[in-house]
């Protein structure tokens, strides 16, 4: 009998760039992170060919979910294009032989910076977030050890103290992106600076979300099927961004999050922030058979 | 004092290092009066009454309150049901106010905290309940949203007083409240003390190395030294007859 006979021919068994001690450590992170929904888990962060503060801490997630047959997405302030978002994707599709899309529907794996896409996402679809300050106590409490304690105490007290202190001094909540929201009744945790308009996507969702900061080494996740619930006065009611009367002037859709785009003559335009809704939009208004997957919101009302 | 005590310390011991600050201390406290502590500096009032707010466990020794659900030593609790204990029934008022406030945020808010860690989430009952709170400590509430940071000495006690009484708490701890505050001001804040356990009948434990102080508030009082009760009676009884050494001499010192 000779060695071969007992062995497996040899096979490329890793994928993704990140080595399989490195996956195993991201691994049960995550798991440990969905077992506590919102709880900031802390794992040894890898270097990775891009700098910090650039995805560092989302790419490291999605290397570790990617496999040859994902589809992955990844969008940048809910565009495909941008520099950042296209150099990820090729990075993630070169690495793991995984396919790349644009397209939402058909994406298994969504990495992304400061928006979740329009259309409502599956539980067969991973979105991972980005996050560049994952401690929503950092403004109140500078001391990470101590605001530690203070999640352990399930302590949010001076969160709503600033809260009552902007309704004091403005009559609103001026808050707006990364909205400090409670997870499964027990860590408030931030999602990262995605609008207002986003955050009710994250409660009871189908999809799986894990959030992830390279730099400060920190991950947590909303599962799905769970509450996550942004701290509002139970008289003040929880209002997003006023977009669901705005239409996009290149495509047809209304009621989405849309980005604001400044005119030479003062006054200003505005554009579906999702950039591949739009796109689809367009094509399908020439009349190529494009699928719109159902919108979390309709007509500028978000749908449970 | 009839019936049950509300507060009852037994054999409460606790050394930092080499330094016994206390020494099988025992305190009751009945519902409703006002137990006064002095000592010189360094006998142990703070440290038996950061035991009281539960902030601090002794190495040994007992500690109830006659409250419901608040069966058994406070110091067996883990720390998350003294939080919601110390939180939902004592009310502490530190001789510095930088240990009960935050000074850069609103007076106001620093009651609303109080009022929010106990689970209130409408914010116009947080306005509400706040304002009631800073004006029965006599606040005035022109400047309810300014920080204490901005405040004269007096008027922070009054906020620290008003977050220590926004939950209705049944027990009251004041470690020398007044201290350091000009006599006349000193004097309007035990005018607002006074008349919030006469309309209330707050039950209270108050710390001071002023007698003066213990005489205008107490009904009992309770003399400390090296961390060891050297004697307690009726404020009036003691401050009269004192029996032991210590006491007499404080008395006519003070005198
Ligand atoms: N946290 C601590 N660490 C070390 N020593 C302490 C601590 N708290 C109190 N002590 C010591 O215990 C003694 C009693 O202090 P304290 O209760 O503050 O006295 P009082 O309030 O009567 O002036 C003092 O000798 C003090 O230095
Ligand atoms: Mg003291």
């Amino acid at each position: 009998m000779t060695l071969s006979a007992l062995t497996r021919p040899w096979a490329a068994i890793s994928w993704g760039f990140l080595d399989a001690s490195a996956k195993r450590e991201m691994r049960r992170k995550i798991v440990k992170a969905i077992a506590l929904p919102g709880c900031q888990m802390p794992y040894a962060s890898r270097e990775l060919p891009m700098a910090r503060g650039w995805g560092t801490g989302g790419l490291q997630v999605t290397l570790t979910l990617i496999r040859p047959e994902s589809v992955v997405k990844v969008i940048d302030q809910g565009a495909d294009d941008g520099v950042n978002a296209a150099s990820i994707r090729r990075f993630l599709s070169r690495g793991s032989g995984a396919r790349e899309t644009w397209d939402t529907l058909e994406a298994t794996i969504i990495q992304s910076r400061h928006r979740i896409p329009e259309e409502r996402l599956r539980d067969d679809q991973v979105l991972v977030l980005q996050v560049p300050n994952p401690e929503p106590l950092r403004p109140v409490q500078p001391d990470m050890s101590v605001a530690r304690q203070m999640h352990a105490d399930a302590d949010y007290g001076r969160l709503w103290l600033v809260l009552y202190e902007q309704m004091v001094r403005s009559g609103r909540i001026l808050q707006g992106a990364a909205y400090p929201s409670l997870v499964n009744g027990r860590h408030v945790m931030t999602p990262s600076p995605i609008p207002r308009w986003d955050v009710p996507k994250l409660h009871m969702a189908r999809h799986l979300t894990l959030l992830s900061a390279g730099r400060e080494k920190r991950l947590f996740a909303v599962p799905p099927h769970t509450s996550l619930e942004p701290l509002v006065f139970s008289d003040v009611p929880y209002r997003v961004e006023d977009h669901a009367g705005l239409t996009c002037h290149r495509s047809d859709p209304k009621g989405v999050f849309m980005n604001e785009i400044p005119q030479d003559g003062g006054g200003s335009v505005f554009e579906a922030s999702d950039s591949n809704l739009g796109i689809k939009a367009i094509r399908r208004a020439e009349g190529d058979p494009i699928e719109i997957g159902a919108t979390w919101y309709q007509d500028g009302e978000f749908r449970a | 004092m009839a019936g049950a005590p509300l507060l009852t310390m037994t054999g409460i011991s606790r050394r930092y290092g080499r330094v016994v600050a206390l020494d099988g201390v025992e305190a009751t406290v009945w519902p409703g009066e006002v137990l006064g502590i002095v000592g010189e500096s360094g006998s142990g009032k703070s440290t038996l009454l950061r035991m009281m707010n539960l902030e601090d466990t002794p190495d040994s020794g007992d500690y109830r309150l006659a409250l419901p659900d608040t069966p058994g030593n406070l110091f067996d609790l883990d720390r998350f049901a003294r939080r919601q204990l110390c939180a939902r029934r004592i009310g502490i008022v530190y001789q510095n106010p930088h240990l009960g406030l935050l000074m850069g945020h609103s007076s106001s808010g620093n009651v609303a905290e109080r009022l929010l860690v106990a689970g209130e989430r409408s914010f116009a009952a947080l306005r509400a309940r706040a304002r009631t709170a800073l004006e029965a400590s006599e606040f005035p509430l022109t400047r309810m949203d300014d920080p204490p940071r901005q405040l004269s000495g007096g008027m922070q006690q009054r906020v620290q007083l008003a977050k220590s009484i926004a939950l209705e708490p049944a027990l009251l701890l004041l470690d020398e409240p007044t201290t350091g505050l000009d006599v006349s001001v000193q004097a309007l804040v035990l005018d607002t003390l006074k008349r919030l356990q006469r309309d209330r009948a707050i039950t209270m434990v108050i710390v001071s190395h002023d007698l003066g102080v213990i005489r205008t508030m107490a009904d009992r009082v309770m003399v400390m030294r090296r961390g060891q009760v050297v004697e307690q009676g009726l404020v009036d009884q003691v401050f009269q007859d004192p029996q032991h050494p210590y006491t007499q001499e404080l008395v006519h010192a003070k005198l």
